[in-house]
């Protein structure tokens, strides 16, 4: 067997595997439950892609794909950040996991929450620090 | 001494593949968002890049070498921010531990 077999072999054994990883990080984003478990699954999403990218670009030469991985990453994590900023923003956290019913009105509560959170958020946090 | 390039790139890959399988079984299996955050960025990061690295080594040309290892650096770089502003607004907003946790470091209200 020469090497190139067993690259061939191992490039097959590691799409396998990260068509796999791909599914199970589908499954999460469904499933949710909650907001953050479904940033989080397409943030694993946005790494298995990077590492897709390299493996076909190992198994068929065509390394410009690289490229649109740096780039990939680079939306991936500005994504990420603006959905943090998008949690802390929408304020209280829903127990339960049961937010499609809120989805409709999340217009509504961003207002609310802006207007709390600039009225509240910093001096509370402030006199928490002091007390502890 | 060429074959020995390319068992290094088969191996590379294979773990590389496992550690993203590994993450997003992690995503799958652990209890609340704080602890899947383990799994998907050290881990996912860890086999992204064990792959963008095998193929550095594959390749000939220097423009795709620099350009995989930049995609690693900037990766290691992004991932572990993106997740702790994640974890920061997650846990500000008050999305709770699982029932399994130990403790809470960051709790102000059980702190004896």
């Amino acid at each position: 067997m020469s090497a190139q077999d067993v690259l061939d072999m191992s490039i097959n054994i590691a799409l396998v595997l990260l068509s796999l990883a791909f599914l199970l990080t589908i499954i999460r984003i469904v499933k949710g439950p909650t907001l953050p478990d479904r940033i989080l699954g397409l943030d694993m999403l946005v790494g298995a892609a990077i590492g897709y990218i390299a493996v076909i670009g190992v198994k068929t030469g065509y390394t410009l794909y690289v490229d649109i991985a740096i780039a990939l990453g680079l939306v991936g994590f500005l994504a990420t950040v603006a959905f943090a900023r998008f949690i802390l923003v929408r304020g209280q956290a829903d127990e339960g996991g049961m937010e499609d019913g809120h989805e409709l009105d999340a217009d509504a509560m961003i207002d609310h929450k802006i207007g709390e959170l600039g009225a509240n958020a910093t001096p509370a946090d402030n006199q928490e620090k002091q007390g502890s | 001494m060429a074959d020995l390039g390319t068992y290094v790139v088969s191996i590379l890959i294979i773990i590389g593949a496992f550690f993203a399988l590994v993450a997003s079984v992690g995503l799958i299996r652990l209890p609340d968002v704080y602890s899947r955050m383990h799994a998907a960025s050290k881990a996912g990061t860890l086999g992204s890049g064990l792959m963008l690295i095998a193929l550095a080594i594959y390749s000939d040309d220097l423009a795709t070498i620099t350009r995989a290892l930049i995609g690693v650096v900037f990766f290691l770089l992004t991932a572990p921010i993106a997740s702790h502003l994640l974890a920061k607004a997650a846990y500000a907003v008050g999305y709770r531990l699982s029932d399994l946790s130990v403790m809470d470091e960051m709790s102000k209200s059980d702190q004896n």
